[in-house]
């Protein structure tokens, strides 16, 4: 079973056409990078795909459930790291953790558990304490990853988790994330307009003024299409549109 | 059943964290009805003498009169405010995060208004506090039996908010819902001067503060810190409070906001 199928999906804002029949699905355990210049219609996605924006048309299965006829069992499989910071900054790390994982209804003892599992794998059991606004940039995404995982989800969402960060604490995130997909087991949906932080072995998406414009491995979509990811990327999502490729 | 009691739990020990931590918002939620209450109220004191009403037994100085007004106006001001932050970008952060909560959209929002209400009393009991030490001083069983009728008015008013942020695009910033949400709400009403004395000037401006629900707020606030009971008041801000909710959660949409800004 996929950990994420997206079908056919659609969604205008008025009469301006966002997305345009999307289809793509992640395999379970796998790491899988979205590409997309400005405006391609990537924040929309992850809006649909975190249930804050309600589908117009087309569905969203994570883990086999649809987030339209099941959003329970469809949002429990989930987590989410946000582009900009969701985290309450004068409440402490543990404070944060705690709020998310009352939020998915987890008991005290589930909490206290999970809690200390999650601090530790992110190396923040010592700073537990700490205010959030006293960490920097890479010590918060860590949080954020951390509570993310906190319910256990199969698939981990990443919407341009590293903007902000310097390239070292970059480098860090994305390789540290990478570790988790290949310990864990659970697959990862990184988007991204940086493709330094894709690798050739990585399943890709390019979305392009709301359309995908290339699904596959990133060796395989740069063998079909001639020179390297960048000068495919750019062909791609040329200011003209051009056809589905996937 | 368990899973909806911690989320409530979670979402209500995050803003009550968040009011200890942020003392400076504590004071000055306080600070206006304070004014209104040491500095107002001491200037009008002459100019507005109040006859013997119900539920007083006697007369009284306008300080007394103006007390439950004040403290509506507390859960007036926060319902408002908290609603619009819902809705708009301040904690459109924080909406995301409990928006991805796997349990109904309408619990989460429903959890959320109630959270802010309670907060919400806190500070109106620091004003009862302060008004209590100054010299105002309802009987102590009219304070207690006055809670829920003020976590009932302070959900009315909550849920008002949210509803009105949600369908009215004007209300974008707060100085649009003081202007023409919180103003005539207040003023329009019997939090500073009993509706008589408003019939005695203007019978249509009577009418309309006969019908404003934040006078029925007031009023059930009053009778009830002077332990006597309001039913049509009572009646009144129970239906607007389930019909505002039904309303708000039916016509939450975080996109709406977000066509807003695209368009």
């Amino acid at each position: 079973m996929n950990a994420l199928e997206v079908r056919d999906l659609s969604f205008a804002y008025g009469a301006r056409q966002a997305l345009h029949e999307v289809s793509f699905s992640l395999a379970p355990g796998g790491f899988a990078a979205l590409l997309g210049p400005n405006g391609a219609g990537k924040s929309t996605l992850i809006a649909l795909l975190t249930r804050l924006y309600d589908l117009q048309s087309g569905d969203i299965r994570v883990g086999g459930h649809s987030l339209r006829d099941a959003p329970r069992a469809a949002l429990t499989q989930l987590g989410v790291v946000f582009q900009q910071s969701t985290l309450d900054l004068d409440l402490s790390v543990e404070q944060n953790l705690r709020y998310h994982a009352a939020l998915h209804g987890l008991s005290r003892r589930q909490t206290d558990l999970r809690v200390a599992a999650e601090l530790a794998r992110q190396a923040l059991t010592e700073r537990r304490r700490e205010k959030v606004r006293e960490l920097n940039g890479g010590h918060r995404r860590r949080v954020e990853i951390a509570r993310a995982l906190l319910h256990e989800p199969r698939l981990l969402l990443l919407d341009e988790a590293s903007v902000g960060l310097d390239p070292a604490s970059r480098l860090a995130l994305n390789q540290h994330v990478r570790r988790l997909c290949l310990e864990q087991g659970i697959s990862v949906l990184w988007t991204t307009h940086l493709l330094d932080e894709v690798q050739p072995d990585d399943a890709l998406m390019i979305l392009h003024q709301g359309r995908l414009v290339a699904s596959g491995q990133v060796d395989a979509l740069i063998q079909a299409q001639g020179g390297d990811l960048g000068s495919v990327f750019a062909r791609l999502t040329r200011p003209a549109p051009t056809g589905a490729v996937a | 059943m368990n899973a909806y009691w911690q989320c409530l739990r979670g979402i209500v020990l995050r803003e009550w964290l968040r009011f200890v931590l942020q003392r400076t918002r504590f004071l000055s939620a306080l600070v206006r009805p304070l004014l209104w209450l040491l500095v107002f109220a001491a200037g009008f004191r002459a100019a507005l003498g109040i006859s013997v009403i119900e539920p007083y037994d006697t007369y009284i100085p306008y300080e007394v009169y103006i007390i439950p007004g004040l403290a509506c106006m507390i859960l007036l001001f926060n319902g408002m405010q908290g609603s619009l932050s819902m809705v708009y970008d301040r904690e459109m952060g924080s909406m995301r995060v409990l928006l991805t909560s796997p349990l109904p959209r309408t619990f989460l929002l429903c959890s959320k208004l109630l959270a802010t209400a309670l907060i919400s009393l806190l500070q109106v009991y620091g004003f009862l506090a302060i008004a209590w030490v100054y010299g105002v001083q309802p009987p102590a069983m009219g304070l207690l039996i006055a809670l829920p009728a003020l976590l009932l008015v302070a959900l009315m008013l909550s849920a008002l908010g949210l509803l009105l942020s949600n369908a009215i695009r004007q209300l974008e910033n707060f100085a649009g819902v003081m202007n023409f949400v919180i103003f005539p709400l207040f003023f329009l009403s019997s939090a500073l001067y009993p509706l008589w004395k408003m019939r005695d000037s203007s019978e249509w401006l009577y009418w309309l503060c006969a019908i404003n629900p934040f006078t029925h707020a007031v009023e059930l606030v009053r009778f009830a810190l002077y332990e006597r009971f309001a039913g049509l008041a009572l009646a009144v801000c129970l239906g607007l409070t389930v019909l505002f909710a039904v309303l708000a959660v039916l016509t939450f949409n975080p996109q709406h906001a977000a066509l807003r800004k695209k368009g």
